[in-house]
C-alpha cells in the first residue's frame, strides 16, 4: 500500500467510483459494468452534481447539510451539497472517491471542464479521472490527457475497459500498461514523457504492443488506453512522488 | 425437458438472426454476459431505458423539424444523444441511421433529416418489437424451469 502526502491508495477495500454521465442508458450500463468489477458506484448525471458530491461546487446555500438520497431497483443516486467546513466532509469519509470516470460530451459542463476542476483542487487532483466518448477524436484524447485525465475510454465501453482502468487504482496497471495499449500522459508539471506512446495509427480495435515513438501523439485508434512502455513515471505512485516533492 | 431445450433452441437461433440481420451488434452480447443472479433483469432494464430516451429523443426532433426556422443544433443534439444510447445497447441499425442523420443536419438539410427522422422511427420499432419478443422467449424458458443459454 502507497501512501503519500495524504493519498492511500487502497487495495483491501471496495474502490468507490464516482461515475458521470448524462445519458441514463449509459449511467446503467457504466455501473453495471463498476459493481460486476467489484467497485462501489455513484452515478450521477451531470458535471455540476458530481463536484456538489466531491464538495467543490461554489453554491453554499446553508450552513446546514442537504443530502437526498434516492434509490431504485437499479442505483442509488446521493446528491450532497456540502459547506467547506472539513468536520462535516469527515462525515463522508466513506464516500471517498478512488476514480471518476465521466463522459465527455454534456450540457453545461464538459466532461473535460470537470476534469480541469478536478485537477485544479488541491483536495481532490490526485483522484484519476477516466474520460469516455463515442467520439475518437484525436485533438480531444489529447487535451484530456495533458489535462491529467488518466485514460480514454471510446464509447461503448466494455469490460475490459473498466478491468484496465480499475487496475490504476490497484497499482496492477504497471505490469498492464507495459504489454498492451497506447496512453500518452504528461505529468502536470509538464515534464514531457517521451517514452510513451507509440506513433502508429490502427484501424483495428485491438491494442497494439509497445514500441519506441518518435512523436507524441497518440494514435487513432478503437479504444485509447495504456501506455505503451512501462516508463516509471506512468504509475499513480510516482505521479504522487512528483506532485508532492515540488 | 424438450419442451425447454426446444424454446432454448429457438431463442438462440432468434437471438443469432437479429445479429445476422444487422440489428443487434456484440454490444449486445456484452450486455447479456453483465447478467446474472445479482442483476436478472439487467438487459430488460437497460432496453426499457434506452426505449423512453428513444422515444423522448425521437420526439424532440420531430418538434424541432417542424419549426419554421429549423434549429439544426437542436436536432443534432439530439441525434447525437440517441446515437450514443444505440451503440451503448448495440443497436447497431439504428446507430447508422444516426449517423446519417448528423451529416444532414451538419448540412441543414431538412428534407434528409425528415427522411432520416423516418428511418430511425422504424428501425427503433423493429428493434423494440424485435427486442420484446426476445426477451418473451427468455420468460416462457425460465418459467419452464430452464436457464438461458449463454450466446457467443
Amino acid at each position: 500500500m502507497a501512501s503519500n502526502g495524504g493519498v492511500t491508495w487502497r487495495r483491501t477495500e471496495e474502490v468507490h467510483v464516482l461515475a458521470v454521465d448524462d445519458s441514463l442508458v449509459d449511467r446503467k450500463v457504466i455501473e453495471r459494468l463498476l459493481r460486476i468489477s467489484s467497485c462501489k458506484v455513484t452515478a450521477v448525471d451531470s458535471g455540476l452534481r458530481a463536484l456538489q458530491f466531491l464538495g467543490l461546487d461554489e453554491e453554499k446555500s446553508s450552513n446546514g447539510l442537504n443530502v437526498s438520497l434516492s434509490s431504485s431497483s437499479s442505483f442509488s443516486r446521493i446528491s450532497v451539497s456540502l459547506p467547506s467546513d472539513s468536520h462535516l466532509r469527515l462525515l463522508f469519509q466513506d464516500l471517498k472517491v478512488d476514480l471518476i470516470i465521466t463522459d465527455y460530451c454534456m450540457p453545461e459542463m464538459t466532461g473535460y471542464e470537470l476534469l480541469k476542476k478536478v485537477k485544479e483542487s488541491s483536495a481532490f487532483r490526485e483522484i484519476p479521472v477516466v474520460i469516455m466518448s463515442s467520439e475518437n477524436v484525436l485533438a480531444r484524447i489529447d487535451r484530456c490527457l495533458e489535462e491529467g485525465a488518466e485514460d480514454f475510454i471510446v464509447k461503448p465501453v466494455k469490460l475490459s475497459d473498466v478491468k484496465r482502468i480499475k487496475d490504476y487504482m490497484t497499482g496492477e496497471g504497471e505490469k498492464e500498461r507495459s504489454s498492451k495499449g497506447i496512453n500518452k500522459r504528461k505529468q502536470r508539471d509538464s515534464f514531457d514523457d517521451l517514452s510513451s506512446s507509440p506513433p502508429s495509427i490502427l484501424s483495428s480495435p485491438s491494442p497494439i504492443s509497445s514500441s519506441s515513438s518518435s512523436s507524441p501523439s497518440p494514435p487513432s485508434v478503437q479504444s485509447a488506453s495504456a501506455p505503451s512502455s512501462p516508463s516509471p513515471l506512468d504509475s499513480p505512485t510516482r505521479r504522487v512522488k512528483m506532485a508532492s516533492s515540488k | 425437458m424438450d419442451v425447454v431445450n426446444q424454446m432454448q433452441r429457438q431463442f438462440v437461433d432468434y437471438s443469432t438472426s437479429l445479429h445476422r440481420e444487422g440489428i443487434l451488434d456484440d454490444q449486445f452480447t456484452q450486455l447479456q454476459k453483465l447478467q446474472d443472479e445479482n442483476s436478472p433483469d439487467f438487459v430488460v432494464e437497460v432496453a426499457s431505458l434506452f426505449f423512453e430516451d428513444c422515444e423522448k429523443l425521437i420526439n424532440n426532433m420531430a418538434r424541432a423539424l417542424e419549426q419554421q426556422g429549423v434549429d439544426f443544433k437542436q436536432v443534432d443534439a439530439s441525434v447525437h444523444q440517441l446515437k450514443g444510447s444505440s451503440s451503448s445497447i448495440g443497436a447497431v441499425q439504428v446507430k447508422n441511421v444516426c449517423i446519417a442523420f448528423r451529416s444532414f443536419c451538419e448540412a441543414q438539410n431538412r428534407e434528409g433529416c425528415l427522411r432520416c427522422l423516418q428511418q430511425v422511427t422504424h428501425e427503433y420499432s423493429l428493434l423494440k418489437n424485435k427486442l420484446q419478443t426476445l426477451f418473451r422467449l427468455e420468460q416462457q424458458i425460465l418459467a419452464a424451469g430452464g436457464s438461458i443459454p449463454v450466446i457467443e
